[in-house]
């Protein structure tokens, strides 16, 4: 209105030259990694865990059973009995070092598997019973109500003295005290995300149940699920070493982070990095979990992804 | 009523004397009463009416959109190419829609998956109906994007819905609809979200569609200017009843009911100069408490004691020409 001509084209409707907006390059996922520190940290602290989780055994398997028994308990921080030993060792003599790295596949196999089929059946379970509504959603909800009600301890220590202690056993008991956190959220965001327009538009445009299910609904409730995930990935890792330390999980001398902590206990007063550095292994791999996980989250969801995308200041 | 309508052949869509009801747990709500209107093949229908005259209803109710419960259909037989939509297996109906019959929504942001690209929005319309696979059905959804005049679209087909202005993402919504090539396409109040040019624009691109692929329209609207803009023909609803149809030039230019004659005088750019601006009285009727007799008679000027008992018959005032009104002809004879 200022009378500058080349503010007329602004006022009323964008044309289709406007429309044209010049598109935000799109950037690889790694360069969108490096820009936010944290979760390349995190990345790069899982790469190592998975290296330790494939060849850790291999290599570290001769080492973490070494006894020692001139070097028990060692303090962490010293080398003078080797680098093995810059974790302290326990009290058996045995590299702390070689111990974790060794563990970290039992520990990772145990709860990544458990949580994965948790997410993958609550998940399913979840969209059936908030889709389908009604006979069918009751009887899985009331199945959830059922699995949550019972105390989930008593149900892994029951099963497992009925069957044997073995691993996929672990896994299955762990999963399904898991599965109604998973069951319980989708069916709630499906409660939601159903009554969106976009799904009555899928139907009017001819998407059969599975589609409208597989294709529309499912994949805007997966990043809730992930974020979840790896939270219940530290809970899982703790449920095991309870189990394991009442003798009912992985038997020694299969060594999980969660047992050495339940072994190291009993040493607290003389040699605290027993029980102390399993748990930071612990914590460190949920906490990479964690920040990786809400990354991704942004990184795969189109309205967040600028974020990562837009430069700022300090690099580039 | 039916056989005296001089459509040549069968209509494409037929609804005769649809009824919904939504049950909630303190009333019923009569959203629909008896509501009727055709379609023949090619032509531009409108619906026209107040916001909660049950159009949008009708249309969910055609797509069988309708969640049930709360909502019931509970009387009345809509027909799509002679074949009974109501009574169909439901499988049976998707696989129509979209291939035959499509529907665009008035928020086309709400309608389209913020999770996925439009792109592949689009192709996934011809994946999950098995028409092309994967890198044909991209090339195709470009193509789709180009047609309905979205700029650079091979590039802007990698691009989300909420990177898209109101407008764009219209014709997304418009190029997602006619991938199938649809014989009808219902668009309930397509541009109702719109400001005003791009509104004319993306009726201009219907409009243009219309004729390239010979489908037909139902236009649902309470945009008087756009129903005489681009429909051929219009059925006016008020309180789940057609009131008044007929050929959009006649109806708009001769109404022959009262409300119909009260909303062009309420509307300022479909009259004549220099007429003042009559707003219609009244409120429209709670449709759980919808009045007796004619459920106009509270707020028509011409009601007399016969519409407050009795429901007018509908009554043909010229031929093709409706109007459910006790005084049709004096209404059509007014002016």
């Amino acid at each position: 209105m200022s009378g500058d001509p080349n503010m007329a084209p602004m006022i009323g409707a964008a044309t289709a030259e406007q429309e044209a907006i010049i598109l935000r390059e799109r950037l690889p996922w790694w360069r969108l990694l490096m820009r936010d520190r944290f979760a390349l940290v995190a990345a790069l602290w899982i790469f190592v865990l998975l290296l330790c989780f494939l060849f850790g055994p291999e290599l570290f398997g001769k080492a973490a059973n070494a006894l020692n028994l001139r070097g028990r308990n060692l303090p962490p921080g010293s080398i003078e009995q080797g680098w093995m030993m810059i974790l302290g060792s326990d009290a058996l003599g045995r590299s702390m070092l070689a111990r974790l790295i060794v563990a970290s596949r039992n520990t990772l196999s145990v709860a990544l598997t458990a949580v994965v089929l948790a997410m993958v059946f609550g998940g399913v379970l979840g969209l059936i019973a908030g889709y389908v509504g009604r006979g069918v959603g009751h009887v899985i909800m009331r199945f959830a109500d059922i699995v949550q009600s019972f105390p989930s301890l008593l149900l892994a220590v029951v099963v497992l003295y009925v069957l044997e202690p073995r691993v996929g056993n672990l896994v299955i008991v762990l999963a399904i005290t898991r599965l109604p956190v998973y069951l319980r959220v989708t069916r709630a965001e499906v409660l939601e995300i159903r009554e969106r327009v976009f799904v009555d538009a899928a139907r009017a445009l001819g998407g059969s149940r599975f589609h409208i299910l597989s294709r529309h609904i499912a994949p805007v409730v997966a990043p809730t699920l992930l974020t979840i995930m790896t939270v219940d990935f530290a809970i899982v890792m703790l449920a095991e070493s309870g189990l394991s330390f009442l003798g009912i999980g992985i038997q020694p001398p299969e060594i999980t982070w969660g047992l050495m902590v339940a072994q190291g206990r009993n040493y607290l007063n003389q040699a605290w990095w027993l029980a102390f550095l399993p748990g930071v292994a612990i914590m460190l791999a949920t906490l990479s979990a964690n920040v990786l996980s809400n990354w991704l989250r942004i990184v795969t969801d189109p309205v967040q992804r600028w974020r990562l995308e837009t430069p700022r200041d300090s690099d580039d | 009523m039916t056989d005296a309508v001089t459509d040549a052949g069968a209509p494409l869509l037929e609804v005769t004397d649809l009824r919904v009801e939504f049950r909630t747990g303190r009333e019923i709500v009569h959203a629909v009463n008896g509501a009727g209107f055709r379609v023949a093949a090619g032509e531009t229908a409108a619906v026209l009416g107040e916001s909660g005259s049950g159009k949008s209803v009708s249309a969910a109710a055609i797509m069988r959109l309708l969640q049930s419960p709360p909502a019931f259909v509970t009387g009345g037989e809509i027909r799509f190419k002679g074949e009974d939509v109501l009574t169909m297996p439901l499988n049976h109906w998707r696989r129509l829609c979209g291939q035959e019959i499509a529907m665009v929504f008035q928020d086309a942001l709400a309608s389209l998956n913020p999770v996925f690209s439009v792109g592949w929005q689009i192709a996934e319309q011809f994946r999950a109906h098995g028409q092309y696979a994967g890198g044909e059905a991209g090339e195709r959804a470009v193509d789709l994007l180009a047609r309905v005049g979205i700029p650079d679209p091979a590039n802007r087909a990698k691009d989300y819905p909420h990177q898209f202005s109101g407008g764009m993402r219209q014709r997304v919504m418009i190029a997602m609809a006619i991938a199938l090539g649809p014989d009808l396409l219902i668009a309930d109040e397509p541009t109702t979200a719109l400001d005003v040019t791009v509104q004319a624009q993306i009726m201009e691109l219907l409009e243009d569609l219309r004729e390239e692929t010979g489908m037909a329209i139902v236009l649902i609207t309470h945009d008087l200017g756009v129903v005489a803009d681009v429909a051929d023909q219009v059925s006016v609803m008020y309180a789940g009843r057609v009131v008044e149809s007929g050929r959009v030039r006649d109806v708009l230019g001769h109404p022959a009911h009262p409300y119909t004659l009260a909303l062009l005088d309420s509307v300022p750019q479909a009259l004549g100069k220099g007429q003042k601006l009559r707003p219609i009285v009244g409120s429209p009727p709670d449709m759980a408490r919808i009045p007796q007799g004619c459920a106009f008679h509270p707020r028509c000027r011409f009601a007399t004691e016969k519409c407050r008992s009795e429901a007018p018959p509908p009554v043909a005032v010229a031929p093709g020409r409706f109007a459910e009104c006790h005084h049709a002809e004096a209404v059509f004879n007014d002016r």
